[in-house]
């Protein structure tokens, strides 16, 4: 579904400098698959989904999503980032409806469409709040719910769960794979977290940085559906070890 | 709770003021200051209610003069903002502008508008206008800017349009910045039409004031003034009013 050929990024700053944020990236995602990027911090991971994402332009190589080469923001997409950017003057309801809104469709129409979504991320009777009245958690499912609305093909997700604690990321993590049997759709996931990495996808792609390049990518093979105790199968641990060597392997040779 | 909220909101600040006022209509008495120098409470009360058909009049121009120029801010100054925001090259062009407007001091601008535009209301509604106006664009202009980039990207994403996202994001993300340079500009208006009816007027309470020092009539002088503090306090909270009906996302969190 998507195919990164050979892209690279290279940003130039407000003083003129060059930066190489990713480089010679070659990625092929299938429909429906779930692949998650981890690595360390500035290797051009939120670059990456943005590319995707059609917001800003590659340097060099192509990019196609179904077949259709990628060079302004298509709207098959939904958005998912690091703080839940909700609206604060909107109610839980409006800010689910945001999404439709803004692609010109008439809200009216979705109002029972995005309730059904808040009650399948634990959020039914929140409608009327406004999301400062939300735990972090909470106002984080919001913003799924608002890029689940309009049931994009592509799901892109920037260190969704990174601002929340540990015991509310794991809980996240298995219910958005519960919503992601429910209705499947390609996501591509980025996290700083390896446990989480390997939970969730189906591929991990491990990348390095500066400038930032596919280190490895591995298929996770755990059976689905997944729960906490695919994190004890000896598979899981095998993973996460192969993930946490690649990157500190990098680290020392770079040091 | 509740009774401990009313006693500390409301009762000990009534006390305090109560007290002040007792003090000093002793101390006039109990030490015969001259009432030009430091006329009684009681007086300026008195005083303000012999005056008070002709105040009506007074504070009447002085409100027009202030709303006037308080209007005028909003109306240029919003726009403004909104062109500093989403041109850089006319962010350029004006910010110098706006910045050098507002350090020439206002006091010093009077007499040459009244010169220029003569007497009448609207030289002070153009000083009041001049004073006011730079809190608005620049807390507005902030508010704008404010907006966290993965908004815009994800509005981008949606492919709406640059007013779309600028009338349902971009706007009501500014309205809290808005109405902070709101509540500042409504309290500068009165200074301003205060300081243009000092400069030359027959109208006003400003010009009631000045001409109530020249004839040593201070208690007019303060119960103008009073009259005066009252009216900006009613026009701030009549701005704060309608920024909690505009804004009621900001209230804070009902407590149950
Ligand atoms: N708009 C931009 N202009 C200049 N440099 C940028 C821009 N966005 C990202 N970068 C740089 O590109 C590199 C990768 O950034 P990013 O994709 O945010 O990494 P990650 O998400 O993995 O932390 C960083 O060095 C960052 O400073
Ligand atoms: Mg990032």
């Amino acid at each position: 579904m998507i195919r990164l050929d050979g892209v690279e990024k290279t940003y130039r700053t407000r003083r003129g400098d060059l930066v190489r944020a990713v480089e010679d990236v070659t990625l092929h995602v299938e429909e429906n698959e779930f692949v998650t990027l981890v690595g360390p911090s500035g290797c051009g991971k939120s670059t990456l989904l943005r590319l995707v994402a059609g917001l800003t332009p590659v340097t060099r190589g192509a990019i196609r999503v179904r077949d259709t080469a990628v060079s302004e923001p298509f709207t098959d997409v939904g958005f998912v980032f690091q703080q839940p950017v909700l609206l604060p003057w909107r109610s839980v309801l409006d800010n689910v409806l945001f999404s439709v809104e803004m692609l010109g469709l008439e809200p009216r129409q979705y109002r029972k469409q995005a309730s059904d979504l808040l009650e399948l991320t634990g959020l039914g009777g929140f409608e009327t709040k406004y999301p400062r009245e939300l735990s972090g958690g909470m106002q984080q499912r919001v913003a799924i719910c608002r890029a689940l609305l309009p049931d994009p093909s592509l799901l892109l997700m920037d260190e969704p769960f990174g601002a929340l604690d540990a015991m509310t990321r794991e809980e996240m993590s298995l219910e958005l794979l519960r919503v992601w049997e429910e209705r499947r759709k390609t996501i591509l996931f980025v996290t700083h977290s390896i446990p989480e990495a390997i939970l969730l996808a189906d591929r991990v792609v491990v990348m390095t940085a500066r400038p930032g390049r596919i280190a490895r990518i591995l298929e996770i093979g755990l059976p689905r559906p997944r729960t906490i105790e695919s994190e004890f199968d000896p598979r899981f641990k095998a993973a996460s070890d192969e993930v946490r060597s690649l990157i500190f392997a990098r680290r020392a040779a770079t040091r | 709770m509740i009774r401990r909220r009313i006693v500390g909101d409301y009762l000990v600040p009534a006390a305090t003021l109560v007290g002040v006022l007792v003090a000093w209509e002793a101390a006039t008495h109990a030490f015969r200051i001259p009432r030009f120098v430091m006329p009684a409470p009681s007086a300026i009360l008195a005083e303000g209610w012999d005056w008070r058909y002709r105040f009506l009049g007074h504070a009447w121009v002085t409100l027009y003069e202030t709303l006037g120029g308080f209007a005028l801010s909003i109306v240029v100054g919003v726009p403004l903002a909104v062109l500093i925001v989403y041109s850089p090259t006319l962010k350029n062009a004006l910010y110098p502008l706006i910045v050098l407007a507002q350090s020439v001091p206002k006091i010093a601008i009077a007499p040459v508008l009244l010169l220029m535009l003569g007497h009448g209301e609207i030289p002070k509604v153009i000083v009041a206008f001049l004073v006011a106006f730079f809190p608005v664009v620049v807390d507005t202009a902030t508010g704008l800017a404010a907006t966290p980039p993965e908004l815009l990207d994800l509005s981008r994403s949606y492919r709406a349009s640059a007013f779309k996202t600028f009338l349902k994001v971009r706007l009501p993300m500014a309205m809290p910045f808005f109405f902070a340079g709101a509540k500042v500009a409504i309290t500068l208006s009165v200074i301003g039409a205060v300081v243009g009816e000092f400069v030359g007027s027959d109208k006003g309470l400003g010009y009631v004031i000045l001409s109530a020092t020249s004839y040593w009539k201070t208690e007019l002088a303060f119960s103008s003034m009073i009259l005066l503090s009252v009216m900006a306090i009613v026009l701030f909270g009549a701005v704060a009013l309608v920024e909690r009906l505009v804004c009621p996302w900001l209230a804070p969190a009902g407590e149950e």
